[in-house]
């Protein structure tokens, strides 16, 4: 999957977006791996990511099969990171998202220090990367670079949309549902932090950045 | 995917949360309806939308009676109220929509989540793209545009004819008839996908060929494609890609940086 290779915005804008996941490679050491991608999860914890997954199960918010109608005036959303860890149990890709580097840098320290074994990747701005990774004492191994949309790009939805329903790679965050989502929030009859909950249950291995789609939603809605 | 007309209470949460926008009211019926031939069996609607359990004459009465008052309900926008969408029984071929558009479901090919490819993410273990190679990733139908096979198949003979050698353990490749030409199977080329990845790897000398090549193809396509490049770096974190595409006018500042911490289990090593 390239889920989180091709997000969309000018490096300014990533300023907040720092995507670290760890995978198994198929038949070489994907045995037993489940303990370690959920202690690499549970390393995270504590520096306060803004969002976590496990890409065969899903993300820190969920849709839920069990909704009442007082969630129409009292709607929960309480992210629980240790269902998603507990969750957890095969070959899968962990993710992990911060919204500022020094978590970040303090989470590699604690990643290379636990030697889990497993890949590890930061999706984000390459050359940051590659100082983040020297900072906590790792040579990066190898680079893939996005070359960007082409082809007919009139099909595509407007900057403002792109740049959130791109955090979720998979395309599973439609961009009618951003539009509606930006639209509501321009109008008052969401907050942010409200729009951004519904739009992240659908990015189901929690690549999306709450924090990141927050600070672009309010800007747009402000007439950016 | 379908919508049970007997559910069903026409509150239209659904039809923006459909990535393919494959879902309407139908004006008669007065319900949401999926088309079909759009739908690309991604589950976005039935996973990501939560579910109330309420009764549909009730809630259509509701509607009812507010609508007469020109008073409109302002519901949570991701709740299906009736509990109305359902998955249907997928047979071949429309079940490959699923296997290339819900990222829960693994690819039976990789056993990897999401677009089944591991890319240059597990190149640490795998050692799939050594020096002086590149790794290509050529992502169709995305962001939200979809993308039918029979698009992906006219960009696979393209570089077919260019002779480069497609990934083996991708999913795209194990639907090839014909690798050496770049053929997919006849029965799925109608088939319509959230997205779908190949990839290849080559030289890094005949990057600018291909790079040119694939943004030549694309603008004669119905879809968009998204692309990707990847290359080893060398023992001090150096990486030659960069310095290439800068020179071909491209400003590559965002990518995926693998850390080099992985490693084979112990009966697996000496394969990398």
């Amino acid at each position: 999957m390239t889920n989180t290779l091709h997000r969309y915005g000018t490096p300014e804008s990533f300023r907040d977006d720092f995507v670290v996941f760890a995978i198994s490679a198929r038949g070489r050491n994907d045995r037993d791996c489940a303990e370690k991608l959920r202690a690499f999860l549970r390393l995270a914890l504590p520096h306060h990511p803004v969002n976590l997954g496990d890409a065969s199960k899903g993300a820190l918010l969920r849709g839920s099969t069990t909704m009442t109608p007082v969630a129409h005036w009292r709607r929960v959303h309480q992210p629980d990171p240790e269902a998603v860890i507990r969750g957890l149990d095969g070959p899968t890709t962990a993710a992990v998202v911060f919204d500022n580097p020094a978590a970040l840098r303090a989470f590699l320290e604690d990643v290379r220090q636990a030697d889990l074994g497993l890949s590890v990747n930061i999706s984000g701005l390459t050359e940051e990367a590659r100082q983040w990774a020297a900072a906590a004492g790792i040579t990066r191994h190898s680079v893939e670079y996005s070359l960007g949309f082409h082809g007919p790009l009139d099909r595509l939805p407007d900057r403002r949309i792109l740049e959130i329903t791109t955090m979720c790679g998979h395309g599973m965050l439609s961009a009618n549902f951003v539009k509606k989502m930006l639209d509501w929030v321009t109008e008052g009859r969401r907050r942010p932090e409200e729009a951004v909950a519904y739009m992240a249950r659908f990015c189901t291995c929690g690549v999306f950045n709450p924090a990141r789609a927050k600070r672009l939603l309010e800007a747009s809605a402000g007439g950016r | 995917m379908q919508i049970d007309p007997k559910k069903c209470v026409g509150c239209g949460n659904c039809l923006p949360v459909c990535p393919m926008g494959a879902i309407a009211i139908d004006p008669r019926t007065r319900r949401a309806r999926v088309n079909a031939d759009e739908c690309v069996e991604c589950f976005a609607c039935y996973r990501g939308m939560s579910k109330e359990h309420l009764n549909p004459t009730f809630v259509r009465t509701v509607r009812r009676v507010l609508g007469w008052f020109r008073v409109r309900f302002d519901p949570e926008p991701d709740i299906c109220p009736t509990d109305a969408i359902v998955p249907q029984e997928l047979t071949w071929p429309r079940i490959v929509r699923r296997a290339f558009s819900d990222p829960l479901v693994p690819h039976e090919s990789t056993g990897v989540h999401g677009r089944g490819t591991e890319e240059v993410k597990t190149n640490d273990v795998t050692g799939r793209v050594q020096a002086g190679e590149a790794g290509f990733v050529v992502e169709f139908g995305r962001p939200g545009v979809g993308v039918r096979f029979r698009e992906v198949q006219q960009v696979t003979r393209m570089l077919a004819r260019l002779e480069v050698g497609f990934e083996p353990r991708n999913p795209v490749t194990s639907l090839m008839r014909d690798p050496a030409k770049g053929e997919l199977r006849e029965d799925i080329l109608t088939e319509k996908l959230l997205s779908a990845i190949v990839e290849f790897k080559t030289t890094l000398d005949r990057v600018p060929e291909l790079v040119r090549a694939l943004e030549a193809e694309a603008k004669g396509l119905d879809t968009v494609l998204a692309l990707g490049v990847s290359a080893r770096c060398g023992p001090d974190g150096s990486e030659p890609l960069a310095d290439l595409l800068g020179g071909m006018g491209h400003l590559v500042y965002r990518g995926k940086t693998n850390l080099g911490l992985g490693r084979p289990a112990p009966a697996a090593r000496g394969a990398a």
